[in-house]
């Protein structure tokens, strides 16, 4: 390994932080170069028109992953900031999940057994997939040894790992949809449509699309420690402990491209003209915005910038930042249970119905939602207002007619719809920001305002993501690397893209 | 196929009158002559008199737009940032992988005006290479009527028709002509290494473009002939070049992954300009510039006068087989039996012996045989008056 080698992180977000402090931590100058006035992406607290700070645009996550936290020695979320999930009902009998069980009302002792067994069997699917998503993902043609080594571990994790019964289960349901699985597990409607919300929430699928399994899989963490938290201070913990390993950090600093020169990526020119030279470039923004916005065409092949191209990345869900007049009174959600997350999935038909309308391009009449409203404390000093952040969906990227005329409508429909299961919300609205898929393009620099940088189906995932001819982190470029959720294994904030990244780097140089 | 499918040609209406024996066939869909007469009549028109041919159903693209100079440029494997106006360029162009997916020709029309002539369909390809470039691309096959004009005396039979300027048109030059009112271009390019003629018009004009130039015949002025596509391969084997789909399988179309050819394994390397902007295949090519080449089309005549038609080739009589005759003609003005053949290298250079087993029958009885065959490096035919401005008058 050469030491000292002078390296560009494009975008400061999660991944690009990890990323950035793993290599520093290995000897490397790195200078990451964000776009934004901030560091964090999607972590990164948002602040609102009035001067409220609101948790970022990922406002709940699983936490960074383990092995990631104990490397860079980093605390875990503390446990107070943890969630638990209230999936609400138009009768008021909502129900819980918390610590691997559900409850509620009208829970049958059936259902509440059978989601701890799907729990535990999910579980191990993860477990038994675990190699694959903490490591770079294999190559089929040309392997190398560290290829065989996680292609031949992945597949004792499933014949063993799993045993030969639960392999044949996953083999059955790992590339179907959740509306089956579900449907063949639960009777009430309530647990399926709580499921089926975070397989589909962040994607463009529903219920019933193929792959949901696997996106469920992907989503949600099983571990006993590792729960739903709050994302509130993970960006500024990533920034400090970056920053202490030596990672230059420099903001507003929009990338206008990266120098290509005889195919070996050179550097960085940045908006301002300013032209940033080193050994290595390291993209944490989307593929479509490193291949085909920073790098161009005319420096890649034809058929290459096509796939790329190609990727399915039109984001679904909107962001609605709340600022409300009085905290909602239900007596249904007394005391704590109203600073859960609270989600509006009442069964997988509803949120089946919700997706259909994205399918041609329209946002949903009845849209599914996640709402967590800021505790008391959590509010900053100079501050005197009630917030809330909503996750919505199905509100697409490509809506019919653009959004211009029809923010205010779908902002209505997410307004009715929580009446319907909190009466009286309506009223205690005092002002709302929209951010439409459009917006979280344009303010998040990451074409089609995906979450997760793309859908994360199995043709998008493992090898193939982000495409065929830039799996591993590597690019057709000589020197430039991918490190964010573009990447394997993909969105969400668990830092692994960026770890794998830099594992992959490190054994390269 | 009856011939009411095919599409007809704007020059259809004198193809049809000329056309003896009926041997038609499709070419992209258009209903295009094998033969009109006899093959030897159509090949001596082409090598010692005046040719005329139906150059409608080549594809045809035409590029406009602020970036068509730098498309074009990433599509092909040759440098064109020097290609002025009025000048044309042959070419060929690969997939990521470096395989050659088709060969033609640009025409510099304008400053951001082109046009490329390709063997198949391209448009797909056209389409998907447009990405991240600020190009129009249409696909003008239909609205240009293209006649070939090839053979010594094609000059002076243009000249006779009152066509000015060809003393000073130099090979791979565009003019523009305007007569009788007809406006037509006329490039000095074509497919049978002598001199020779493109024309191009609107197909309103393509009968009247016919008879001025056929009606030289007619008056007894010169020999023309209008030529089918057989004729064509035999000159086109003669003067050595290569026809995609027929030499080797097309990046496009080849099912089988060690089918498709790179512009090295068809000995086009001189096509290939690394020093140029990138293109697409360059990464491909560049790695495999550096490794020992592994086969190649080679140029390869065959002694004696039996017909080498997918011969195997072999290093000695009943040795390794080491390749195989693509497209062969008996060459009338060679006196020779010359091939486009397919050959394994060992080490990296061409075997130093070939030898051809070639199976031929003797009414109705199949026997075999072996010839040697040689490599040349240059085309097999080529005429000097091909490349001289003015060309000689005949």
């Amino acid at each position: 390994m050469t030491n000292n080698l002078k390296v560009i992180v494009i975008g400061g977000g999660h991944n690009g932080l990890v990323c950035a402090s793993y290599l520093a931590k290995a000897g490397l100058s790195v200078q990451i170069l964000e776009a934004r006035d901030s560091v964090g992406g999607a972590c990164a607290p948002i602040i609102d028109n009035n001067g409220n700070k609101l948790a970022g645009l990922a406002h709940a996550s699983y936490g960074l992953n383990m092995q990631i936290l104990k490397d860079l020695d980093l605390p875990a979320l503390p446990i107070q900031l943890s969630l638990d999930t209230i999936s609400l009902s138009e009768d008021g009998s909502h129900i819980t999940f918390a610590n691997n069980s559900v409850s509620g009302r009208k829970i049958s002792e059936r259902d509440s057994k059978s989601y701890r067994g799907f729990i535990e069997e999910f579980k191990k699917y993860s477990e038994a997939l675990d190699v694959l998503t903490t490591n770079i993902p294999p190559r089929l043609k040309d392997m190398d040894w560290h290829d065989k080594k996680t292609l031949i571990k992945i597949g004792w994790n499933l014949r063993f790992g799993l045993g030969k019964k639960l392999m044949r289960e996953f083999l059955r349901v790992g590339g179907i949809n959740i509306f089956d699985v579900l449907n063949e597990k639960f009777d009430d409607p309530a647990i399926k449509g709580a499921i089926a919300f975070d397989a589909v929430l962040g994607h463009k699928m529903g219920p019933r699309t193929p792959n949901t399994v696997l996106s469920y899989l992907q989503k949600i963490s099983f571990g006993e420690n590792n729960s739903l938290c709050r994302s509130d201070n993970l960006s500024t913990l990533l920034e400090e402990k970056a920053k202490s390993l030596g990672v230059k950090i420099l903001t507003n600093s929009k990338i206008d491209r990266i120098i290509i020169e005889d195919g070996i990526c050179k550097g960085v020119k940045l908006e301002s003209a300013e032209i940033f030279k080193s050994d290595l470039v390291i993209s944490n923004a989307d593929a479509k915005t490193t291949f085909l916005k920073f790098v161009g065409t005319e420096y890649l092949d034809a058929m290459f910038s096509h796939r790329v191209d190609s990727i399915r990345q039109e984001g679904a869900v909107a962001r609605i930042n709340l600022c409300l007049k009085a905290l909602p009174k239900d007596q249904n959600l007394e005391g704590d249970k109203l600073f859960q997350r609270l989600i509006i999935a009442p069964d997988m038909q509803y949120v089946e119905h919700a997706f259909n309308h994205s399918k041609y391009g329209e946002y949903s009449d009845h849209p599914i939602l996640e709402m967590i409203i800021n505790r008391v404390e959590d509010r900053g000093p100079s501050v005197n207002s009630i917030t809330a952040t909503i996750s919505a969906s199905f509100a697409p990227y490509d809506l019919k007619g653009g959004w211009g005329k029809n923010r205010n409508l779908f902002v209505n429909r997410v307004f009715e719809t929580i009446e319907k299961y909190i009466p009286g919300f309506n009223n205690l609205v005092k002002s709302y920001e929209l951010l439409t898929p459009c917006d979280i393009e344009e303010q998040y620099n990451c074409v089609g305002g995906h979450w997760h940088h793309g859908e994360m189906g199995i043709d998008q995932s493992f090898m193939m993501r982000p495409v065929h001819g830039s799996a591993q982190y590597k690019t057709p470029c000589k020197n430039l690397y991918l490190c964010g959720a573009s990447a394997h294994p993909g969105g969400g904030i668990t830092g692994l893209p960026g770890h794998n990244a830099a594992k992959q780097i490190i054994r390269a140089i | 196929m009856t011939s009411s499918v095919f599409q007809k040609s704007p020059f259809q209406a004198r193809l049809d009158a000329l056309n003896i024996v009926q041997q038609w066939t499709s070419w992209n869909g258009y209903k295009s002559a094998q033969v009109f007469d006899t093959i030897a009549s159509e090949y001596f028109a082409i090598r010692s008199t005046c040719s005329l041919m139906d150059l409608t159903p080549m594809e045809k693209f035409r590029i406009t737009g602020p970036d068509s100079q730098r498309f074009l440029n990433r599509l092909v494997t040759r440098d064109l940032s020097n290609l002025a106006i009025d000048r044309v360029a042959y070419v060929i162009w690969c997939n990521d992988e470096g395989k050659v997916l088709d060969d033609g020709t640009v025409f510099r029309l304008g400053e951001n005006d082109f046009r490329l002539c390709a063997q198949h369909h391209q448009l797909d390809w056209l389409s998907i290479s447009r990405l991240g470039f600020n190009v129009n691309i249409e696909k003008e096959t239909d609205d240009i009527a293209a006649l070939a004009v090839q053979g010594p005396t094609s000059f002076s039979v243009l000249n006779k028709v009152g066509i000015e300027g060809l003393d000073k048109l130099k090979p791979f030059q565009i003019c523009q002509q305007s007569i009788s009112g007809i406006e037509i271009m006329i490039s000095r390019t074509g497919f049978t290494g002598d001199l020779g003629y493109e024309l191009w018009t609107s197909p309103e004009n393509a009968l009247d473009l016919w008879d001025l130039i056929y009606g030289q015949c007619e008056n007894g002025n010169f020999d023309i002939r209008a030529i089918g596509l057989h004729a064509l391969n035999m000159v086109r084997i003669e003067a050595g070049f290569i026809m995609p789909g027929e030499d080797f399988v097309t990046a496009e179309t080849a099912v089988r992954a060690d089918r498709s050819r790179s512009p090295f394994e068809l000995g086009l390397s001189w096509l290939v300009d690394f020093e140029k902007p990138y293109f697409t295949g360059k990464k491909a090519l560049q790695a495999e510039a550096l490794r020992p080449a592994n086969r190649r089309l080679v140029k390869l005549s065959v002694e004696g006068n039996k017909p080498p038609a997918d011969a195997f080739l072999y290093d000695k009589e009943n040795g390794k087989r080491i390749g195989t005759v693509k497209s062969c003609v008996w060459s009338p003005i060679l006196k020779a039996n010359l091939t486009l053949s397919d050959i394994e290298f060992e080490n990296g250079s061409c075997p130093e012996k070939i030898w051809a087993e070639i199976y031929y029958q003797k009414e109705l009885e199949w026997k075999s045989s072996w010839s040697q065959c040689h490599v040349s490096h240059k085309p097999f035919w080529k005429n000097a008056r091909a490349s001289l401005t003015p060309p000689m008058k005949f």
